[in-house]
């Protein structure tokens, strides 16, 4: 008896999980056969984590504009986004750096790079005997992360610090040990200033450094270069103002010395012009007052997206995040575009399509 | 039961053989259960080594056994060795366990044996609350304040007393091999120091007394009594623990300095498998260095399970001594 009853259990278990399970993809499609009237749109989005806390809000404040639009952006780093968009599992992936020629061929159609903010990497630095900004030339900073200067008193940093109260202690050099689009523009910056560091140690999100302790994530730099005395150290100019930590004014091509500044980020941006790939490096701009080590992070979006409600709601919510959008930048310390490479974005977001079908009617 | 005539009982199909040899239906069915979980195990752990055999594939055929010993990681040139991260492993557990190890006993001593009643419960409570710290807050814990007492205090106390010895030379920096090391030891004392716990409590109260009536003192009951027979317990304990220093990424990340180098010194920044695996996957672009890091992944593997079976084997050992009974 016992074991039959068991058995009508079991059964009428069956019944309920199989009916559910039958019934319920009926009641889904529903949905998806009309859209944008019906259920929210959905469009997820993965990648850099550099400008995170200014995806976010843009996404947020999209949604009191758009409300049946729900953006979701994952900041699981710029390598992870650029897998994920070639692979399709994402509707747009985000990077700091752009793509290089291997992997734009693994892309199963065109990704176009949308330059969509632009960051800076400031030198924080521990050295409480200091009262005015360390100054710092391209050279310095170069020869510090080889290893060969290696002490705060060297005659190089006494003769550009005039007057400054340089303790005879150890340089402790600090860097980023996880992969990251931070360091990859500080490395494009030493590269670019030094042919024996790209020679020597080269560019990119995770090099073999010549010296120094590695530390993870700004945090981790942070930390270190606070705990540390005689330690220097580089992290998002965003992270350090946060944090409060001590930043070096860097020797800018014009000449004069650059405190990391959303100023001095745009003048970068202002200094360079935009080639037809919407990328380019910022670093040691010519521009006057432009700070040295700026880059712009991108996002990345097929020409071509099939789904055309989603394409559409994409295209929509990139021509808010470059005009309106901009105005959220600045109180998060990012830079907001300049005029021109907003006019250049217009023009490529004109070019977004679904199915060979333009979807901006703008002007 | 076996009295009654043989008609009655239905005869068991062949085809149910494999399943054992019980006559009860329920029992056959059970039993394949059972076995169905306990083969998940095993096909859980061959697919992740299947599918690491094939994520690293490319990086076998690039550098063949010469990953393992050497010591280049240049992910700009394509050029990977394992061979500092091995080390950094396996020094960074064992250290950490060679310090966990005694604090661990001396508490669970203390717990079981030596502790007044009212006290137990409290500590054996705050002991297991040590455990429940997620190791992201001991790895930032460990950044701004056990690193700066390391570097003011403890490395250069050691370098001025031991610093004849190679392992305590060079600059104290606070981030390296012995503060990662430490940090380890916190994490996993309170696992180790709980199992122990478990371990001695049951030991039977009828050897204490025995003990005592003999008229042996704490300490000898304890060293002649107790702790040989709860010996193949405490070893698990320590395996245990072992188990999760091999494995632990966060907090050691973030102060052992990340520097793939092999050092004499302890003060030296080092670095550790399960650490680049957690630093480099995100932002890997290259194929072969993501191949690279699910080699290191597999070694990983590889290393936990040889440091198991060495461990299981000293348990085998352990176990078979005589027990007790030596002054």
């Amino acid at each position: 008896m016992i074991r039959r009853s068991h058995f009508i259990t079991l059964a009428a278990l069956a019944l309920t999980l199989f009916g559910c399970s039958k019934a319920v993809p009926p009641a889904e499609q529903k949905p998806a056969a009309t859209p944008a009237e019906a259920a929210p749109i959905k469009l997820t989005g993965a990648g850099a984590t550099f400008p995170y806390p200014l995806y976010s809000k843009l996404m947020d404040e999209y949604r009191k504009v758009k409300p049946d639009v729900q953006i979701n952006y994952q900041s699981i780093g710029s390598g992870g986004g650029i897998r994920q968009v070639i692979a399709g599992t994402v509707d747009f992936g985000a990077t700091d750096t752009p793509m290089n020629d291997e992997e734009e061929k693994k892309a199963p159609h065109k990704l176009l790079h949308l330059p969509m903010t632009i960051g800076a990497v400031a030198v924080a630095y521990n050295v409480p005997e200091l009262t005015a900004p360390l100054k710092l030339t391209p050279e310095i900073l170069v020869d510090i992360y080889l290893g060969k200067i290696t002490k705060w008193n060297d005659a190089s940093l006494r003769k550009i610090n005039e007057g400054a109260q340089l303790p005879a202690s150890d340089i402790r050099v600090i860097a980023r040990s996880d992969g990251s689009g931070t360091t990859a523009v500080f490395t494009d910056y030493l590269g670019v200033i030094s042919p024996e560091w790209k020679e020597k140690v080269g560019v990119g999100k995770s090099v073999k450094w010549p010296t120094g302790l590695g530390a993870k994530g700004n945090e981790g730099v942070a930390g270190q270069v606070r705990t540390i005395p005689g330690a220097i150290g580089y992290v998002e100019v965003a992270y350090a103002k946060q944090t409060g930590l001590a930043m070096a004014a860097l020797k800018a091509p014009s000449g004069e010395f650059v405190s990391p500044s959303i100023e001095g980020v745009s003048a970068a941006a202002e200094g360079v012009e935009l080639p037809a790939s919407l990328h380019a490096s910022l670093v040691n701009s010519a521009a006057p007052k432009a700070y040295p080590i700026s880059s712009y992070s991108y996002l990345l979006v097929y020409e071509d997206t099939p789904d055309k409600a989603k394409a559409q709601s994409l295209s929509d919510f990139l021509w808010w995040a470059i005009h309106d959008g901009q105005k959220f930048a600045a109180a998060l310390h990012y830079a907001p575009l300049p005029a021109r490479v907003v006019a250049k974005l217009e023009g490529r977001l004109k070019e977004l399509k679904s199915g060979g079908k333009a979807l901006l009617a703008v002007p | 039961m076996a009295s009654q005539p043989q008609s009655l009982v239905r005869p068991r199909p062949k085809w149910l053989k494999p399943f054992g040899s019980e006559a009860n239906w329920g029992d056959a069915i059970f039993r394949a259960l059972t076995l169905l979980f306990g083969l998940c195990v095993v096909a859980i752990l061959g697919g992740i080594a299947l599918q690491m055999l094939k994520a690293y594939r490319l990086s076998l055929q690039a550098f063949g056994w010469g990953f393992i010993t050497s010591n280049a990681w240049n992910p700009i040139q394509d050029q990977f060795g394992a061979l500092p991260f091995i080390f950094g492993t396996v020094v960074s557990s064992l250290l950490a366990l060679s310090l966990a190890v005694p604090i661990s006993l001396g508490i669970a001593v203390f717990l079981t044996e030596l502790c007044p009643a009212w006290l137990k419960n409290p500590v054996a409570f705050l002991i297991e609350l040590l455990a429940a710290v997620p190791s992201v807050v001991y790895g930032l814990w460990g950044i701004f304040a056990l690193a700066p007492w390391m570097r003011e205090v403890v490395e250069p106390a050691l370098a001025s007393t031991l610093g004849f010895l190679p392992l305590f030379q060079g600059p104290s920096q606070g981030f390296g091999m012995l503060t990662g090391a430490v940090i380890l030891a916190i994490m996993i004392t309170p696992t180790i120091s709980s199992v122990c716990r478990e371990v001695l409590n049951a030991v039977p109260g009828t050897l204490r007394e025995g003990s005592y009536a003999l008229g042996a003192t704490r300490w000898e009951t304890l060293r002649t009594v107790i702790l040989p027979f709860a010996r193949s317990g405490l070893v698990g304990a320590s395996i245990l623990g072992l188990g999760r220093a091999l494995g632990e990424t966060m907090a050691i990340t973030m102060v052992i300095g990340n520097r793939p180098e092999i050092s004499s010194s302890l003060f030296a920044p080092s670095y550790t498998m399960a650490s680049v695996i957690a630093n480099e996957f995100t932002e890997a672009t290259g194929d072969l260095y993501l191949s690279a890091l699910a080699e290191i992944g597999f070694l990983l593997f590889i290393v936990t399970l040889l440091l198991n079976i060495i461990a299981r084997a000293l348990v085998w050992r352990v176990a078979r001594l005589p027990e007790g009974g030596r002054l």
